[in-house]
């Protein structure tokens, strides 16, 4: 875009601002909120809901804030009379058509359309009720995401971000008229369609339409039941991202207190899933670099190049859209399910435990990995290897129901085993961090000296650029790699799906030479997963990748192959990556599943 | 009555349109404009945009692609013009659309053929392939194709129709951007309704100025009305601008005439006692050309409930004045009538068609107030008991 300034008034205020910048943006800058439900920043503009207009003098029309970038000498009024009669109207008529049981939805205090109704005290609305779809059930066919169409107000952000960002398509609008709504294919339940579970659309969603099943309850009936041995497990990116659901700064590094206040809770180990990410790496990097071995050394057909696979929306997308490259797939399980069967076997063991009577809950950034959990390959250890899957957002909500001030809690560590973590299972909350990690460790192992990166910080993989190239050269290798010796490792890096079909595509045609590419279904990787809090932006998420690179420095250990527990583990139970134990609880195959 | 109203035949009658055209290419670009801005004309779908204008924009824009598009969806109630004109003088509107193509600099065209019209396609493919034929012996190039609609009256709206032959859902469009400047697949794009393109045709023949001479100061030229309802002569009629209703009625009225509903669904319900003061054309009430005579045996609630209903279902339902508007308009209405709301509610509606009119986020939202309005205010008792 042109940096020509425009000079325009608002609110009889002059201003000056780039051409092309929305009347929305250019009011920002003076201070003037305009209200909005369809515009989100991380989309496409749709211009659709209509709550944003504005008066435009000369204009017999209201233009949309959102939707009407500004010109030279135009003269804008935000809330003139003309303007708030409008505004009301809007409000009113989507709460007319909107099933607002406000004290009974799970959205209560946390939805877009309420503040609105709250900030113009929409009371006993004069416009017939028309709620349409208040008798239906609502969608509660997957076990990550319910659709509430009696919630929904059709500003389509949940169509453009499976379209746009994900590329997923699952969500799509239908019908015309009174009858237009947001739609499956088919008008098919969710867990029968191509939906990832990457809870994206939730996470965009403005009211109660979309949400991920909670299951909040079962939890707490765990924790009290005095059979049960509560075992917890926390995902790298909730521990940058939970303090905002206390209103806290987006990227407050709050481990400590999240341990704290889980133990408050009543859970019985707070153990994390940052010791099976540095496992992962243990295991992902052996794989990669037998793979290697064996297409350099012994001509041997293999799937090159590797994809991670720790991020479960990314994996069903696979299965449904490119399955033809599933043995590109590492076999590796998620960080999660490789911390929920050594949980019910290592780990019961050692604390001398009946792993049936084990109730292990994660705490997760992310909606895809409740339907991760209930997968059929996911029972490595005989049982269901993860019991319960919980947002940072459930979480949350948990934490206020049980009335712990959070932000006054004192730190706490992690129980141990299982509680021990470095600076690279950190990372892995970040686009990038898998790969960072997993150079850290196979670097070294190669060589025998550190990755070539000050401080270990190896940038070319960080940051929120959507898909990131990266090569490094292996030189001076130990003597049983010498078939490495000279050669430039690539390595790519996508997050949010619609990146993930870039470099797929670019593969597919035969156009990239990658050896190694992390996908994380999810923009900015898991500090932006679709079970984190709400509001996102990419500032937000900005922000608490600062806090995930804050949290890696801090940390004494920063390399997986380093972390104690992890060596204590590979002596006395696994014995080797890819070993027999390995085999039968950490790894497994997926297989491809329909289009449609 | 002052003078009788005079019948027109520029749109149907027979022409040498590759003579026009040949004459045309011989001629600049900038002349041919002038031309059509000197004239008056006005475009014919509805919104009235004067065509010289439109064609100059879309001139003036620097792309490696442009198009022409020929408007010929034709849905709104009560209209039926450019059916005619397509099985009648299809040559002079693809004539009409190179035209446009050599003054804006397009090299490809599209007729957007309304759904319903689907029968006139073995006919119109032949014509289309001959013409093409002929354009390209005359080293002229410019191809025309045919879209078939996607059958909702929305799509017949420019930027809605766009998406729709993009393949999308036919949602419209934020302007602006205005299609002159990113239209179909983003490009400089020229919308025009079948009938203006054969007016422009005929102005590049004749002249700008014995169609100026025609109507009135701000609506030149003729019309193509398609006249219904309660009339013993329901048809085609091209008549010259500038005559009232009641010159109207007393034309193609059956005696007994309550009011007219000019401009279809999306217009305005004129009552009898408003004809003699009522121009039709731009500084009165414009039309596509649809002209629905109601004598007094109709119920004009049923009337605005057919119109409500038609809007209701047709909405594209993205925006929230005009997807919930329309639902609360038909069902307030109903309500009024079967008491469960009182006759005050009216106001309380339509005070929100006026939110409707300007808040709306195209056309069809915005003029649905039109008939809502005007049929209220003419027969608030109608409505009422
Ligand atoms: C809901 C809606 C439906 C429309 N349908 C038509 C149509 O069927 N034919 C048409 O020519 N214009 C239609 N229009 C107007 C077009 O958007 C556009 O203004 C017109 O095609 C431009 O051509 P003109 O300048 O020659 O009139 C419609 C507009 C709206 C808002
Ligand atoms: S979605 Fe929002 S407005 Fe609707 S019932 Fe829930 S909290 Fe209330
Ligand atoms: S969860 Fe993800 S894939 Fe599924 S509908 Fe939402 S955005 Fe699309
Ligand atoms: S489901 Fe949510 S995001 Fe999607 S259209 Fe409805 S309210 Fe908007
Ligand atoms: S005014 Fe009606 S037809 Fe136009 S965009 Fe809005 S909902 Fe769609
Ligand atoms: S926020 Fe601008 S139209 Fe919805």
């Amino acid at each position: 875009m042109s940096k020509y300034k425009v000079n325009l008034k608002i609110n009889n205020i002059s201003v000056s601002v780039d051409e092309g910048t929305s009347i929305l943006d250019a009011a920002r800058t003076l201070n003037f909120t305009i209200p909005t439900l369809c515009h989100h920043e991380d989309l496409c503009v749709a211009g659709n809901c209509r709550v944003c207009v504005v008066e435009q003098k000369g204009n017999r029309l209201l233009p949309a804030a959102c939707a009407t970038p500004v010109s030279e000498g135009m003269e804008i009024m935000t809330n003139s009379l003309k303007v708030r009669q409008a505004r009301k109207h809007v409000v009113e008529l989507l709460l007319s058509e909107h099933n607002a049981d406000c004290t009974k939805c799970f959205k209560n205090g946390s939805c877009e359309l309420q503040d609105m109704s709250n900030d113009y005290r929409i009371g006993d609305h004069v416009f017939l009720d028309l709620v349409k779809d208040r008798e239906k059930i609502k969608d509660i066919s997957s076990p990550s995401i319910e659709k509430d169409d009696s919630k929904c107000i059709r500003c389509q952000r949940c169509v453009r971000t499976c379209t746009d960002l994900q590329a997923v398509s699952a969500l799509a609008v239908t019908h015309k008229g009174n009858h237009m709504k947001v739609s499956t294919f088919l008008d098919k339940p969710m867990n029968d369609v191509v939906c990832t579970n990457c809870g994206q659309c939730i996470n965009r969603c403005p009211t109660a339409a979309l949400t991920e099943r909670n299951y909040i309850d079962e939890v707490f009936d765990a924790i009290y039941d005095p059979k049960k041995f509560v075992v917890v497990q926390t995902a790298p990116a909730t521990r940058v991202a939970i303090g905002e659901e206390f209103g806290m700064e987006p990227g407050s590094r709050v481990t400590g207190k999240m341990v704290a206040a889980l133990r408050r809770l009543g859970v019985d180990k707070v153990l994390d899933t940052d010791f099976t990410a540095d496992l992962t790496i243990m295991e992902e990097g052996t794989e990669l670099l037998t793979r290697l071995k064996e297409a350099l050394v012994e001509g041997k057909e293999v799937a090159l190049p590797m994809l991670t696979s720790c991020s479960p929306g990314w994996i069903k997308f696979q299965e449904h859209l490119y399955p033809e490259f599933l043995d590109n797939l590492s076999t590796c399980k998620s960080p999660q399910q490789m911390f929920g069967p050594l949980a019910k076997t290592y780990y019961a063991e050692k604390v001398n435990k009946n792993p049936a009577e084990m109730i292990v809950v994660s705490i997760m950034p992310c909606t895809a990995k409740k339907f991760e959990a209930e997968r059929p390959e996911m029972r490595g250890s005989g049982y269901k290897d993860v019991d319960y899957v919980l947002t940072t957002r459930e979480l949350g909500m948990m934490i206020h129901q049980a009335g712990i001030d959070f932000e006054k809690l004192e730190d706490e560590r992690y129980d141990s085993i299982l509680g021990e973590s470095t600076g690279a299972a950190v990372i892995f909350g970040a686009t990038g961090g898998v790969m960072e990690a997993a150079l850290r460790t196979a670097y070294e192992i190669v060589t025998g000296r550190e990755v070539p990166f000050t401080n270990l910080n190896i940038k070319p993989v960080r940051g929120m650029e959507g898909v990131k190239e990266a090569s490094v050269k292996i030189k001076d290798v130990k003597p049983e790699w010498s078939f490495l010796e000279g050669v430039e490792l690539n390595v790519a890096i996508a997050h949010g799906l619609a990146n993930a079909k870039i470099v797929m595509d670019k593969i597919k045609d035969g156009s990239a030479n990658y050896h190694f590419i992390e996908v994380m279904a999810c923009p900015s990787g898991c500090i932006g997963g679709g079970g984190q809090p709400i509001p996102t932006s990419m500032e937000i998420r900005k922000r608490r990748a600062a806090g995930i690179y804050e949290e890696d420095e801090a940390l004494v250990i920063r390399k997986s192959h380093e972390n104690p527990e992890v060596q204590e583990i590979y002596q006395s139970f696994l014995h080797e990556p890819l070993g027999h134990r390995s085999h039968d609880l950490l790894h497994t195959h997926y297989a491809p599943r329909k289009r449609h | 009555m002052e003078k009788k109203i005079k019948k027109v035949d520029l749109i149907f009658g027979k022409v040498d349109y590759l003579d026009i055209l040949d004459k045309s290419f011989q001629r600049t670009r900038d002349e041919i404009i002038l031309d059509v801005i000197d004239s008056g004309l006005r475009g014919r779908g509805g919104a009235g945009f004067p065509t010289g204008l439109k064609w100059k924009f879309a001139k003036n824009e620097e792309a490696d692609q442009k198009y022409v598009i020929c408007n010929a969806d034709e849905g709104e109630p009560g209209t039926f013009k450019d059916r005619e004109i397509l099985t009648e003088a299809p040559e002079k509107v693809l004539a009409g659309m190179a035209l446009c193509g050599y003054c804006i600099g397009a090299t490809e065209g599209y007729i957007y053929l309304r759904m319903e019209y689907n029968f006139l396609l073995p006919q119109l493919n032949q014509q289309i392939d001959a013409f093409n034929k002929q354009m390209k012996e005359r080293n002229f190039e410019f191809t025309i194709y045919i879209r078939s609609g996607s059958g909702a009256y929305v799509c017949g709206e420019e930027t809605a129709l766009m998406e729709s032959m993009e393949g999308r859902r036919g949602e419209p469009r934020n302007k602006p951007p205005f299609p002159t400047s990113q239209g179909y697949l983003g490009k400089p794009t020229s919308v025009n309704n079948v009938e203006t393109l054969v007016f422009a045709l005929m102005i590049a023949k004749e002249g700008p100025t014995k169609f100026k001479e025609m109507g009135t100061f701000d609506s030149r030229g003729s019309k193509v009305f398609s006249v219904s309802g309660d009339t013993p002569t329901p048809g085609i009629y091209e008549l010259e601008l500038g005559m009232t209703l009641e010159q109207f009625v007393e034309e193609f009225g059956d005696g007994d005439t309550k009011a007219v509903q000019v401009g279809g669904a999306s217009g305005f319900c004129v009552a009898r006692k408003d004809f003699k003061d009522t121009l039709i054309g731009f500084e009165g009430i414009p039309t596509g050309g649809s002209m629905m005579i109601f004598n007094s045996s109709r119920s004009m609630y049923n009337i605005l409930h057919d119109y409500l209903e038609f809007m209701e279902e047709e909405s594209c339902g993205q925006c929230t004045p005009c997807r919930v508007g329309c639902q609360q308009l038909l069902k307030g209405i109903e309500a009024v009538k079967k008491g469960i709301k009182q006759p005050p509610y009216l106001e309380d509606l339509q005070k929100l068609s006026d939110t409707m009119r300007i808040a709306s986020k195209c056309g069809l939202g915005q003029s649905v107030p039109n008939p809502f309005n005007s049929i209220i205010n003419n027969f608030r008792e109608e409505i009422i008991y």
